[in-house]
């Protein structure tokens, strides 16, 4: 038993992440495969999505609904998520039961059924999916700004794809995307829990050890250029409510400003976990935004999103209009406070209330064996396991001389895209 | 049925053993469990005032009361409160429902006294600020307006109104705009001056505390808190069955997607129905991939990204819901099938393998839902709540062995009818 996490890279390229926790009987292991809406484009927008989709439709070996079973009838979750740089699938099990867990992530890795007739009613199910997200305004915005964000990088391109590709994708198409970055060499095994780490690792090299390294993935990424100015969009639907979103290019995670810009982000909006899944957070209603904007109500809400991702993204700033005003006047407040970080330093008091904050949401992030699992393979997806174990530090050395830096640097108008989402009666 | 598993985590399982229950001379219970794998306390708690109280013309009057409680208190304005929170990353937050207020709180251990100070600053002292209340309202209202454009809130909604007629429980505890519209600060005053107090407020501190210290925080915060006008919950009325099946439909224009709800009335969850009805429903729309439902109007029929079933049980009558998200087209197909699926539920017993599997996923999966603090403590809560006692999770194998086939069955028949339906629709 060892306290210690463990990396190991098998011979034919898989990561392997270990770490015993022993709180409780349960196991959580994760597979992370290193593709998302990154490694698309247009005309095949979502086919990382949908892949994910189809690694449920069951193997030779685990015929459809068999684990579906085998999972539930232990009581153990098991779920997968697509995003912008990955694809995860995970278990949570009762720890004597574990094993299922290796065996069905093994052997989907490289042996998932297509069938053209399962493909086709998936086609269906996943244009449901949108047409659910299209049902929040929201969603409308955030894909106009998102598309109006990147001319070349696939960022530009919501995770779930566009309407058109997803009605043109075909069998062929996803059996080539999952083969092509389906392998070991392109994945991440993290697991935690009750185990020991020694023999957890021979398991994982009994099951994972003869599968075929496959090739490296070409993902050549079109480098998108700075923006030159400002862009606005506009999207008009139903409703009595107008939104605002501003969404300024964002450095990647592994850049160092990524962590001024988390303070920043935490005085302008409140902090946010990275965490996924729950599991602590605080309110925003003493963030500087939320005074200004919520208090002064010029908005009823406000929020900002700021993600750890592999290439330079966004970072967006989210506003409900006040009712008796306009998403012009919400834009203007904003920009006035983005001018008072500008016009006076943030002092270090503010700083270190937010690192605070930050070692609180990790705290509540490691209540939770499935979490502690998750940070065990999420941030090899956009830097590696010391940018999690150093997220804090990194956070502790942020000075106000940095914030003020990148304030100027990022939170500039000719670096951002402005969305009003406003009522079609208006 | 997987009771190895089930005994083999017992241990960790709350019990008499593990769990300090203590009733404070004021009516407040007082719950405390240790848990020291982590340096963090989720505290939650309910007090028995809710929208039951609302007058018709005022509904969303204790919503909004719950959502004043925290703008500010004799102690603290809405900033200086918090600040405290913010400033130690923990959580604070009041809601409520028809038949209670509740809080719930995440904080670091070493902030147990900041947040009960807070917690009972906010329920003993609250002050209603003018100004704060105003801005409440607005976000209220505001919340109400994108409620009506949410395809899924208003079928729910909807079918409230068709399953619970003539019963308080076909009113949103929102509100609607014209009864948010007409409530005043003074409204939040009376409402809160009579139905607040200690008498039957209850509190589940769960975490890296031991719990005399909890206690005795408790104490020292809570327990000389007084109201003698403190009113207790009116009787819930009698509620009529269905008599055929009712569909209402709401048109909510450019959306993509239309939401439908159906189901029938369900007992409430002290009732002997409740075990038989909650393992029946897993199998209908939860087990798995969302079970039976899920496996025919998604995997089969491609219809839709999400269809299950839900059984909602507490006080008073209680609803059985079967939701699915589709595109506006596949309305009457789905409605078809889901109903079908019902009438086949009613007249055929469960299989002996699934009622197997559902049994056996509700012994498994208790180490997940009380691996974490705020799972536990929910769970302190609706042991006392509906008295369920302190070793209800030891009689729990008991309770779960204890259905069959027949008894799935034969009470379903009792509460489904694919005759008598309430089916809501809401979509473009």
């Amino acid at each position: 038993m060892t306290d210690k996490t463990q990396f190991h890279t098998l011979s034919n390229g898989l990561s392997v992440h270990l770490k015993e926790i022993h709180t409780a009987p349960i196991i959580s292991s994760w597979v992370w495969y290193k593709v998302g809406s990154r490694n698309e484009f247009r005309g095949k927008t979502g086919i990382s999505h949908w892949v994910e989709h189809m690694q449920f439709k069951g193997t030779e070996k685990y015929p459809a609904g068999y684990l579906d079973r085998e999972i539930s009838r232990v009581g153990g979750i098991w779920n997968a998520m697509t995003y912008l740089d990955w694809t995860t699938y995970f278990e949570t099990l009762p720890a004597h039961i574990f094993d299922l867990s290796l065996s069905l992530e093994s052997d989907r890795m490289v042996n998932s059924k297509f069938n053209t007739q399962e493909v086709e009613l998936e086609r269906m199910v996943i244009i449901s999916e949108r047409e659910g997200n299209e049902n929040q305004p929201h969603f409308l915005l955030g894909e106009a700004v998102q598309s109006a964000a990147f001319s070349k990088h696939p960022y530009r391109y919501e995770v779930i794809g566009l309407k058109e590709d997803l009605e043109s994708i075909t069998c062929d198409d996803l059996v080539q995307h999952y083969w092509h970055y389906y392998h070991p060499g392109n994945a991440v095994v993290a697991i935690a829990g009750d185990f020991d780490a020694e023999s957890m690792l021979e398991k994982v090299e009994s099951l994972y050890g003869d599968l075929p390294k496959g090739e490296e993935p070409d993902v050549t990424v079109p480098v998108e250029a700075s923006m030159e100015s400002e862009k606005r969009v506009n999207v008009t639907g139903p409703g009595q409510t107008s939104y605002v979103q501003i969404a300024y290019r964002a450095p990647s995670a592994s850049n160092l400003d990524f962590f001024a810009l988390t303070v920043l982000d935490s005085l302008l909006t409140g902090p946010s976990s990275l965490n996924m899944f729950g599991s602590g957070g605080t309110s925003n209603k003493t963030s500087r935004l939320y005074r200004a904007l919520v208090e002064g109500e010029i908005s009823v809400s406000c929020y900002g999103a700021l993600q750890a991702t592999h290439d330079p993204y966004l970072y967006s700033i989210n506003l409900t209009v006040h009712p008796s005003h306009t998403p012009e006047k919400v834009l203007n407040a904003v920009d006035d406070e983005v001018k008072r970080v500008l016009d006076s330093p943030v002092t270090a008091d503010e700083i270190a209330r937010a690192i605070k904050q930050a070692k609180a949401l990790f705290a509540y992030s490691s209540e939770n064996i499935s979490n502690q699992a998750f940070w065990l393979g999420y941030t090899d997806m956009f830097a590696d396991y010391d940018w999690f174990e150093n997220y804090v530090n990194h956070l502790a050395r942020v000075t106000s001389d940095d914030v003020l830096r990148i304030a100027r640097s990022y939170l500039t108008p000719d670096n951002r895209v402005v969305g009003f989402y406003t009522p079609e009666e208006s | 049925m997987n009771q190895t598993i089930y005994d083999e985590h017992r241990n960790a399982l709350p019990g008499p053993d593990d769990i300090t229950r203590v009733k404070l001379p004021n009516g407040i219970t007082v719950l405390a469990r240790s848990n020291f794998n982590s340096p963090t306390l989720s505290i939650k708690g309910y007090l028995p005032s809710g929208s039951l109280f609302d007058p018709d013309e005022k509904l969303g009057l204790g919503y909004l009361t719950a959502n004043g409680l925290m703008t500010g208190t004799a102690q603290y304005d809405f900033q200086s409160l918090y600040n405290e929170i913010e400033s130690v990353g923990a959580r604070l937050g009041f809601s409520s429902g028809t038949l209670t207020t509740s809080f719930s709180a995440h904080c670091l251990s070493e902030d147990l006294n900041l947040m009960l100070d807070l917690i009972a600053g906010s329920l003993r002292s609250p002050v209603f600020p003018e100004k704060e209340f105003n801005r409440q309202k607005t976000q209220m209202l505001t919340g109400l307006a994108i409620r009506a454009q949410d395809t899924a809130s208003m079928a729910a909604l909807l079918f409230d109104k068709i399953v619970y007629a003539g019963h308080p429980y076909e009113r949103p505890e929102e509100g609607y705009v014209e009864t948010v519209q007409s409530i005043e600060r003074e409204d939040l005053i009376h409402f809160y001056e009579r139905t607040f107090g200690p008498e039957g407020l209850t509190i589940a501190i769960v975490g890296a505390v031991d719990p005399d210290t909890t206690v005795a925080a408790v104490k020292a915060t809570l327990g000389d808190w007084t109201n003698e006008d403190q009113e207790t919950l009116p009787e819930l009325t009698f509620l009529k069955s269905i008599q055929k099946t009712t569909k209402k439909a709401l048109s909510i224009p450019g959306k993509s997607q239309a939401d439908i709800v159906m189901g029938c009335q369900a007992p409430e969850r002290l009732s002997p129905d409740y075990f038989p009805l909650r393992i029946g429903n897993n199998i209908l729309g939860e087990f798995g991939m969302m079970g039976r439902l899920g496996q025919r109007v998604r995997e089969e029929a491609g219809l839709a990204y999400y269809a299950y079933s839900s059984l909602n049980s507490s006080l008073g009558p209680g609803a059985w819901e079967m939701i699915a998200g589709i595109n506006p087209r596949n309305i009457n197909q789905t409605i078809a099938l889901i109903t079908e699926e019902i009438r086949r539920f009613v007249t055929e017993p469960v299989s002996e393998e699934e009622l197997s599997d559902s049994k056996s996923n509700f012994l498994g999966r208790m180490p997940l839902l009380l691996e974490s603090n705020g799972g536990v403590a929910v769970s302190l809560l609706n042991i006392e709540r509906f008295e369920l006692g302190l070793d209800y999770f030891l009689q729990y194998p008991q309770l779960i062995q204890a259905v069959t086939a027949d008894k799935i069955l034969r009470t379903s028949q009792k509460y489904l009818d694919p005759d008598r339906l309430a089916i809501a629709i809401a979509g473009p």
